[in-house]
C-alpha cells in the first residue's frame, strides 16, 4: 500500500534524523587503552615528547590536534564550549585569554596539586588561579624579550654590530628610537622595527594597568596607555616602521626585503623569525630591552570539564609542564620555560642558535626572564580590548584616518565590548 | 540515446489493458475500498514529498525561529540565555556605526561581482557552445577554480594583492602606477574581493548557462542562418530570450550567495580581528554577525543583525521577482 509505505518512509527518516543528536562517542576503546587529546596552536615543540610518552604507556596515549594559530583555537574553543561538547580532553590557552577563561567558572576543571606548588613562577602560577584559589591552568612557556636585529644592515648605518655593544645602544625606549632616527637617515627605505602593532604590543607589557584596573573596570583613558599609543602614532609619521600589519603576507615578505632591522623578540619569537628570513644572513639576538624586561605572551594547559577522560588528561599535563618535558620542548622550538627548576638545566644555559650567528638565546633569555619586573593586570576584557587598540593602531598605520579619529573609534569600539 | 517510446514499424498489435477483476466483494467493503483509494491518491503525494518538508522543518525552520527567540534575549555564548529583552538588541545593531558601512559593503561587493560574472559566464558559454576542437577539455577546465577552496583562493589573491610586495602593485610598479592599497582603499578592496568570487563562480554559472544553451532547438538558428541573422544577432535574438528561465535561477542564486559573502572577505582581513579591515573597509554583514556572536560572545545581537541579513535578502529577492515578471511581460509583448 502506497500510503502505508510512504507514511512508514518519512517516519523512518524522521526517527533516524532524531537518533543523530545523541551519539556520545565514549573514548575508551575495547583493548582498555584511553587516547588523550591535546589541541595546540603553533608550535608548542610537543612532538618527540609525544612520542616518547607512546611509547612508553600502554594505557594512555597522546594525540596532538594542531591548529595554525591562537585566533582559530580560540573560534573553537568558544564555539564548542558554547555546545558543551567537542573540545579536547587538554586544551591550549594563550596567556591574554586566560583572564577570559578564569571568569568561565565551571567549564573548566580544577587543576589545584599540592605537590605542584612552586613549580612554576610565582606571577605565571598567579595567571592560571581563579578568585577562588583554583588552579585552572599549567603553564608551558613564557615570553621573555631581547631585541632581534639584522647585524648587517647595522653595519651599512655605521652602527655597532656586536650584540654587547647593540645591547648598550636601547636601554630605554629613548634610546631606542634615537638610534633608529640615525639608523633610516644612513639607510632610507629600510624601517627601524617590524611593525606598529608589535611595538605596541611589546610597550604595553610594561604597564601595570594597561586596560583595566584591579577591581576589573574598564579604563582605557589613563595617561599611559595615551602614552603608549601617542609614541607608537608618532613614530609612524617619523618612518620608524614599516605600516606594515603583524603577521599579514606583506610583514612575513618584508623578512626577505630587508623591510626593518630590529624587532621585539620574545622566546618564540625566534623560531618565527628564523622561517621568515629563511636565507637572510645577519640576523643576531641582543640581551637588552628597552625599558627594561618585558613578557610578552606564554600558555597554559587546560582540562575542559565537558571531557571523558578528565583523570588521565589532568596526568598528561601535569608531565608535559614538568620541567624535564619543558627543556626538550625548548630545544625542539625555542619556547622559553616557565618552571624556574629548568633555568638551572645545562641544555638551557648552554643553548645556542646558529641562525643568529650563534648567541647564546638559551642564557640571554634566563636574563630577560629575570629581568621582566612589571606584570600588566590584565582583567577578562584584556584580548578583546587588545585587538581594538591594535586596530586603531593599524588606521593610523595605513593611512585610513589620523590619530585623533582613530583613537575616538577605539573608545566607541571598546564602548560596544558591552 | 533515449528509449524510442513508439511501437516499431512491424508491431501493429494492440494490447488492451487488462481488465479490471470482477468485484466479488459485497457493497459496504467495496464503498470503504473506495475510499481508502481516493485518500491515497489524495494523500500520498503530500506524504512523498514530506520528508524534504520534514528536514526543511528540523534544519530549516527551527534554527530561523529559534535565531528570532535568541534575538530578543541577552544571550552570551558561553554563559546562555539571558534576560528578555525585547528588541532592544535590533536597536543596538542598527544604532551600531558598523551596521550602515558594512551593509553598503555588502551590496557594492555584490553588485561588483554578479553583475559582471553573469555577463562574462553567459559570453563564455556561448562559446564553448560551438564547434570546438576537444569541447570537452574546454568545458571541464572551466569549472576548475570552482574545485578550489576558498581558503586557497584566498592564499593565492593574498599573494596577489599584497599591498606592498604583491605581484600586481610590483608589476604597476614598473608602469610607474604608484601601488594600489588593496585592504586600505574601499573601493580597491572591493574589487579584489569581487575578482576572488568571480574567478570561482563564473566557470560554475558558465556551465550552468551552457546546459540551457543547449536545449535550444538548432532548427531555430539554421532558419535564422537562411534569414541573413549573423551570429551576433542570433545570440540575442534566439539564445538569451530562450535561456531566461536559467538565468533567472542564477541571478537569484547569486544574489542570495553574494550577500551572504563571508570567507573571501574574512580570510583577505590580515589584521587579528579580521572583521573587515582596520576601518571595517570591506566588512560584510554576515562578518558583523560572526564578529558579535565570536569576538564579543553576544549571541543576541548576532541573530538580530542574522535576522536583519534575513529581511535584506527577503527584500532583494522581491526587488529581482517584480524585476523579473517586468522582464518577461516585455518579452511576451515583442
Amino acid at each position: 500500500m502506497r500510503l502505508a509505505s510512504s507514511a512508514l518512509m518519512a517516519l523512518t527518516l524522521a526517527t533516524t534524523l532524531a537518533a543523530c543528536g545523541d551519539d556520545g562517542d565514549a573514548e575508551g576503546s575495547a583493548d582498555g587503552t584511553t587516547t588523550v587529546t591535546v589541541a595546540t596552536f603553533n608550535e608548542f615543540g610537543y612532538e618527540g615528547l609525544i612520542e616518547e610518552w607512546n611509547s612508553s604507556h600502554d594505557d594512555i596515549k597522546i594525540e596532538q590536534v594542531k591548529v595554525g594559530t591562537w585566533d582559530d583555537a580560540k573560534a573553537n574553543l568558544y564555539t564548542k564550549l558554547a555546545a558543551g561538547s567537542g573540545l579536547s580532553d587538554i586544551e591550549a590557552i594563550e596567556g591574554d585569554a586566560m583572564p577570559a577563561i578564569l571568569a568561565e567558572g565551571g567549564a573548566f576543571e580544577d587543576l589545584t596539586d599540592s605537590e605542584l606548588e612552586g613549580r612554576w613562577l610565582d606571577w605565571v602560577a598567579e595567571k592560571a588561579t581563579n578568585a577562588d584559589g583554583q588552579m585552572i591552568g599549567y603553564a608551558t612557556d613564557i615570553g621573555p624579550e631581547g631585541i632581534c636585529y639584522r647585524a648587517d644592515l647595522f653595519k651599512k648605518a655605521g652602527l655597532p654590530t656586536d650584540r654587547e655593544e647593540v645591547a648598550g645602544l636601547m636601554g630605554t625606549w629613548d634610546d631606542y628610537f634615537a638610534t633608529g632616527e640615525k639608523f633610516i637617515e644612513e639607510v632610507p627605505g629600510t624601517a627601524w622595527y617590524d611593525s606598529s602593532g608589535g611595538l605596541a604590543q611589546a610597550m604595553l607589557n610594561q604597564v601595570e594597568n594597561p586596560f583595566e584596573t584591579d577591581d576589573n573596570t574598564v579604563d582605557v583613558e589613563n595617561p599611559e596607555l595615551q602614552a603608549v599609543y601617542d609614541t607608537v602614532t608618532g613614530n609612524i609619521a617619523k618612518g620608524l616602521s614599516t605600516k606594515l600589519t603583524q603577521w599579514s603576507d606583506d610583514w612575513t615578505a618584508s623578512f626577505q626585503k630587508d623591510g626593518f632591522a630590529t624587532m621585539a623578540c620574545p622566546g618564540w619569537m625566534l623560531g618565527v623569525v628564523e622561517g621568515n628570513a629563511e636565507g637572510v644572513e645577519g640576523w643576531d639576538f641582543a640581551n637588552v630591552f628597552p625599558g627594561g624586561g618585558g613578557n610578552w605572551g606564554g600558555s597554559f594547559l587546560t582540562v575542559p570539564a565537558q571531557g571523558d577522560n578528565i583523570e588521565e588528561a589532568k596526568e598528561v599535563a601535569n608531565w608535559l609542564t614538568d620541567p624535564e618535558q619543558q627543556i626538550k620542548a625548548f630545544e625542539a622550538k625555542n619556547t622559553f620555560p616557565s618552571q624556574p627548576e629548568a633555568y638551572e638545566a645545562e641544555a638551557i644555559k648552554t643553548a645556542t642558535n646558529e641562525f643568529f650567528n650563534d648567541a647564546p638565546v638559551g642564557q640571554i633569555l634566563v636574563e630577560r626572564a629575570e629581568a621582566v619586573t612589571v606584570q600588566p593586570y590584565k582583567g577578562p576584557k584584556y584580548s578583546d580590548i587588545l585587538q581594538a587598540f591594535q586596530a586603531a593602531i593599524i588606521r593610523v598605520d595605513d593611512g585610513s584616518q589620523d590619530p585623533d579619529k582613530s583613537w575616538e573609534q577605539f573608545l566607541s569600539d571598546v564602548e560596544a565590548l558591552g | 540515446m533515449p528509449q524510442d517510446l513508439k511501437p516499431s514499424g512491424g508491431d501493429t498489435r494492440t494490447v488492451s489493458p487488462p481488465l479490471p477483476p470482477p468485484a466479488t466483494a459485497g457493497p459496504p467493503r467495496s464503498a470503504w475500498r473506495q475510499r481508502l483509494n481516493r485518500l491515497d491518491v489524495r494523500l500520498s503525494p503530500y506524504l512523498y514529498i514530506s520528508p524534504f518538508f520534514v528536514l526543511f522543518l528540523l534544519v530549516g525552520m527551527f534554527p530561523l525561529a529559534y535565531t528570532a527567540w535568541v534575538s530578543v534575549h541577552d544571550w552570551s555564548l558561553i554563559g546562555g540565555k539571558g534576560d528578555f529583552v525585547g528588541l532592544e538588541n535590533f536597536r543596538e545593531v542598527l544604532d551600531n556605526p558598523y551596521f550602515g558601512k558594512q551593509l553598503v559593503n555588502t551590496v557594492s561587493i555584490f553588485l561588483l561581482s554578479s553583475g559582471p560574472q553573469v555577463v562574462i559566464a553567459v559570453t563564455l558559454a556561448a562559446l564553448l557552445d560551438t564547434h570546438l576542437r576537444a569541447r570537452t577539455w574546454w568545458r571541464m577546465s572551466i569549472l576548475l577554480p570552482f574545485v578550489v577552496s576558498p581558503v586557497a583562493v584566498a592564499i593565492i589573491f593574498g599573494s596577489l594583492y599584497g599591498d606592498r610586495y604583491g605581484l600586481i602593485n610590483e608589476l604597476i610598479g614598473h608602469l610607474g602606477i604608484s601601488p594600489i592599497q588593496w585592504h586600505t582603499d574601499r573601493f580597491a578592496s572591493h574589487v579584489a574581493i569581487a575578482s576572488m568570487v568571480n574567478w570561482r563562480w563564473t566557470g560554475y554559472n558558465a556551465l550552468i548557462f551552457l546546459a540551457a544553451m543547449q536545449a535550444v532547438p538548432r532548427d531555430l538558428y539554421e532558419s535564422a542562418s537562411i534569414d541573413g541573422a549573423g551570429r551576433v544577432r542570433q545570440f540575442f535574438s534566439i539564445t538569451l530570450p530562450m535561456i531566461r528561465p536559467t538565468m533567472v535561477f542564477v541571478i537569484i542564486t547569486s544574489t542570495i550567495g553574494g550577500l551572504q559573502i563571508f570567507a573571501e572577505p574574512r580570510l583577505f582581513d590580515q589584521t587579528a580581528t579580521h572583521s573587515g579591515g582596520s576601518d571595517r573597509q570591506f566588512g560584510t554583514i554576515t562578518m558583523l554577525v560572526y564578529d558579535f556572536g565570536w569576538q564579543l560572545r553576544d549571541l543576541g545581537r548576532a541573530s538580530a543583525t542574522a535576522w536583519l541579513l534575513f529581511l535584506v535578502i527577503c527584500a532583494f529577492a522581491i526587488v529581482n521577482y517584480l524585476l523579473i515578471r517586468r522582464l518577461g511581460a516585455l518579452g511576451e509583448e515583442s
